[in-house]
């Protein structure tokens, strides 16, 4: 019998979002199939350092889903084996000057009225949370709702959960969308053959819009590369997430050409991660060593004992971007049983416990936990480019 | 050194002059920059291409992490060990030689101590090779080189199969064993089981046993019959059977005895080596039941062939080949050029095929690049022999390549708890573990999920094995050899780095 296994859902995207849909569908009842082409966290999830931040953001839609999502987290955390590496580490954003420190401080004021925790922290106890800081810094802000994950087991272990309603089919590629006479979903047809089922959520991450334009509808995903420096294995000298003020400009920027900020933390297997770049370069793998080379810079600024360090690798990954900074989460009303849950850009592995409680409370007819409006995927319907010429 | 800065460093010493151990950090290449031709690596394909550009009248600088030239294969003790006969360990020391004695008479800009961690495009097309210096490439300023053309001749590193007990001290790379004989005239034990596959095993155990240790057995995991399957490439190679034939000789002369599809399937000691057990192996290299038999032995030296050491390349997005033995070479045209314009490559790069092969294949692709600068077009009798010797040579490499490829079944030796990948402790349960329960597909994943490949030598230990294991069973993809720094760099080298290099020849506006 073809359909006596078709799941109730069909999760596109095997990456943390993906698993995180299959998880809290399966938690409401649901089973669910989750398709990928490659293997568990191929693509960004792989490429992540698995920050859970609420400190980066500016009060408004995202904000409100990093605060839930950070609640979500933490309950994971209880449910998810340890290799999980969930820690509430905290974040730590310091400034280099006294104008750096007043901007931090009114954006410290305007996140605690959305609910964010933020300490100040002067230039002289910032030692008491990091030792190696470099000592000329005016002060800081301590974060202690932001926490950090490894992305890789997040993905791999979230699809573990479930009772046995998720069967993930990796090695797959989605080819096309099964639809019906009313345009509705029926299925997907993939390299392996069809898999029946009413709903299809989309969490192929920066690969989103290929997937939606199978579905025969726009959704402007595209690739912000980043950069990460990794060094040799340290005993802990960088205890929390610590990066410079000017990081949050660059996440809210939507300039095309290279950001960098210092980003520095590091990883209970010992090497520590620097980031963070930002660039719109499509799907360009070259290696930049300018990127390499301010990266290094502001994390040596920061932490003068890295100086001696030696980078033994190096790894990129694409965020997937879309033109408001905010993701496509929720149904998309151009087809029906189609949803969207991608585009987190750099924030997916925070966000998405959250997108997977909202997939699954809209798959089941239930209450998001928030107003899912800012999300909706048909935003950009209008920014669609023409249609080529036929043939 | 003794140059002045405005002079070009002087070229490899003869064996008598003493040489410094640690290069200094060089500021003075600078003044001839771009050269019309950067060479990594010194071995025989970098040496016999620098040599030969130079002599066709481009300006060349040759670079090499080593103080001195040779390479792997003609790896030879430093000066100051005052060797009577280095050449004694050695085939083909008289080319090698002459080489040398052909740097020290050009204008080559010998750079040795010289790390190549990356190598860039820039925009206007030339290419920049990024090195720190020293002997542990912590010494002094990054380096900069800049040239118009760039060729690769960055060799190879030994394969290894893990198995049980091989993190024992007294095992050592077979390489590694050879190097250590060549360099320092050290010898890992006194009795030394040589295990593996590939031609360098009866090599290595030639020389262990002409430097005085017992033998008791060179375990090959292949059988010789893949070679006679092509009678072809070997009657038009009679000096690699002659070479063949001169270690089997050696070997008898030292009563080694070679057992042929068999490994070495664990090691056996407390504090180190005691002994080996030897199983015989099936075609597809699974270890028959109940033939194990122990050896006693001091030492372990093994090695499954080489893998090409393409990271630069690959990092530029050169196209690869996967050649018969499972590894990946660059993919190359007729004249030694990569996928990528102005980039070639010669030696092990492109397939490992040994030290004659490599000097062609160098000879020729500065032949190619000679042509190219001065617009001539790469014909003519001297290119013509190189091609007809490269393809001869290159044809052998291959029969020898598909001779030597593991075999899925090598997978059966390993013990869940064998340490497979040996920086980060990652047993082989561990990486099964990923791809049965986990949803790993690939190297990639395995190593996300269990850091194994993700330590000092970055997979060039355990890459195979993490390949073949994330295969399941299928075809093992060749690890991707994605690693952007060929060496570690420390992160206060990264943040000097200028952001643009400084033209040495300024236009007029």
């Amino acid at each position: 019998m073809p359909t006596r296994n078709a799941p109730d859902v069909i999760v596109v995207g095997a990456g943390v979002v993906g698993a995180a849909c299959a998880h809290y569908a399966a938690r409401a009842g649901l089973s669910v199939t989750v398709v990928d082409r490659g293997p568990v966290a191929g693509g960004t999830t792989g490429a992540g350092e698995g920050n859970l931040l609420v400190s980066d953001k500016e009060p408004g839609p995202e904000l409100e889903l990093a605060l839930i999502s950070a609640g979500l987290w933490r309950e994971l955390a209880e449910l998810l084996p340890p290799q999980v590496e969930y820690e509430a580490k905290g974040g730590l954003v310091v400034a280099s000057d006294e104008p750096g420190m007043r901007a931090l401080r009114a954006f410290a004021a305007r996140q605690e009225k959305a609910g964010v925790t933020g300490r100040e922290v002067p230039g002289d106890r910032l030692h008491d949370l990091e030792p190696h800081l470099a000592p000329t810094l005016a002060g800081g802000f301590h974060y202690p709702q932001d926490a950090q994950v490894m992305p890789a087991h997040a993905a791999a272990r979230l699809l573990r959960t479930g009772g046995g309603r998720i069967r993930p089919r990796l090695g797959e590629e989605v080819t096309g969308l099964l639809t019906g006479p009313a345009g509705e979903i029926r299925g997907v047809r993939t390299t392996a053959g069809e898999i029946h089922a009413p709903y299809v959520v989309n969490a192929a991450g920066t690969w989103g819009g290929a997937l939606a334009r199978l579905a025969g509808v726009h959704l402007p995903v595209l690739p912000r590369r980043g950069f990460v420096l990794v060094t040799e294995p340290l005993p802990r000298v960088v205890r929390h997430k610590v990066y410079a003020a000017d990081y949050v400009a660059d996440v809210a920027s939507g300039s095309a050409a290279l950001q960098t900020s210092a980003v520095v933390e590091g990883t209970p297997a010992g090497p520590v991660l620097i980031g963070a770049s930002r660039e719109r370069v499509g799907f360009d793998r070259t290696l930049s060593t300018e990127v390499l080379r301010r990266l290094a810079a502001g994390a040596t600024a920061l932490f003068p004992v890295l100086g001696g360090v030696r980078a033994i690798r190096t790894y990129l990954g694409f965020r997937p971007y879309l033109p408001d900074h905010l993701p496509a989460i929720g149904p998309d009303p151009r087809v029906p049983g189609l949803l969207h849950a991608c585009g987190h850009e750099g924030a997916g592995i925070g966000l998405a416990p959250v997108t997977g409680r909202i997939v699954a409370a809209c798959l089941t007819g239930d209450e998001p936990p928030l107003d899912i409006h800012p999300f909706r995927p048909e935003r950009f319907a209008d920014t669609e480019p023409p249609a080529p010429p036929a043939p | 050194m003794t140059a002045s800065p405005s002079e070009p460093e002087p070229s490899a010493p003869e064996p008598s002059a003493p040489e410094p151990s640690a290069p200094e950090p060089s500021a003075p290449e600078a003044r001839r920059e771009p050269y019309d031709l950067a060479v990594v690596g010194a071995g025989s394909a970098g040496l016999a291409a620098a040599v030969t550009a130079s002599e066709l009248g481009l300006a060349v600088a040759l670079l090499d992490a080593s103080a001195q030239t040779g390479g792997q294969f003609h790896r030879h003790p430093a000066p100051t060990l005052g060797a009577r006969r280095p050449e004694a360990l050695h085939h083909d020391w008289s080319a090698f030689t002459d080489l040398r004695r052909r740097l020290a008479g050009s204008s080559v800009t010998h750079l040795a101590g010289h790390h190549v961690w990356s190598t860039v495009r820039e925009d206007d097309g030339s290419w920049t090779a990024h090195a720190v210096t020293g002997a542990d490439g912590t010494a002094g300023r990054p380096a900069r080189i800049r040239a118009r053309t760039l060729l690769l001749a960055t060799g190879a590193y030994e394969r290894q199969l893990p198995l049980p007990g091989w993190t024992l001290p007294g095992v050592v790379g077979a390489g590694g064993a050879q190097a250590m004989l060549k360099s320092g005239l050290v010898l890992p034990g006194r009795r030394v089981v040589v295990a593996g596959s590939g031609p360098l095993l009866l090599a290595v155990a030639s020389s262990l046993a002409a430097a005085g240790a017992r033998v008791p057995a060179v375990v090959e995991a292949a059988g010789y019959l893949r070679y006679v399957r092509s009678p072809l490439a070997l009657l038009a190679n009679p000096a690699k059977a002659a070479e063949a034939l001169s270690h089997g000789t050696a070997l008898l002369r030292h009563r080694v005895r070679v057992r042929l599809r068999s490994a070495v399937t664990e090691v056996h000691g407390t504090d180190r080596v005691e002994a080996v057990t030897v199983t015989r192996l099936d075609a597809d290299w699974r270890p028959v039941p109940g033939t194990g038999r122990r050896i006693a032995c001091d030492a372990l030296a093994v090695g499954h062939g080489l893998v090409p050491q393409i990271e630069l390349a690959t990092a530029l997005g050169c196209a690869t080949r996967r050649l018969p033995d499972g590894t990946l070479g660059l993919a190359l045209d007729d004249l030694q050029e990569t996928s990528e314009r102005g980039l070639w490559a010669a030696g092990e790069t492109g397939g490992v095929g040994g030290a004659e092969l490599a000097r062609t294949e160098g000879e020729l692709a500065a032949h190619a690049v000679a042509a190219r600068l001065l617009g001539r077009r790469a014909d003519g009798d001297r290119i013509a022999g190189l091609r007809r010797r490269r393809d001869r040579l290159r044809a052998f490499a291959e029969v020898m390549s598909a001779a030597h490829a593991p075999g899925p079944g090598w997978q059966d030796w390993l013990t869940d708890d064998t340490d497979v990948c040996r920086c980060e402790e990652v047993t082989a349960g561990r990486i099964r573990e990923a791809v049965t329960e986990l949803g790993a597909r690939d190297a990639r994943t395995a190593k996300l999920l269990t850091r194994a490949g993700m330590g000092w030598c970055q997979g060039r230990m355990c890459g195979t094995a993490v390949s073949c294991l994330a295969a399941h069973g299928g075809a093992p993809e060749p690890p991707a050899e994605r690693r952007p720094f060929a060496v570690p760099v420390r992160l206060s080298a990264l943040a000097a780095l200028d952001g643009e290099p400084d033209d040495p020849h300024p236009r007029a506006p």
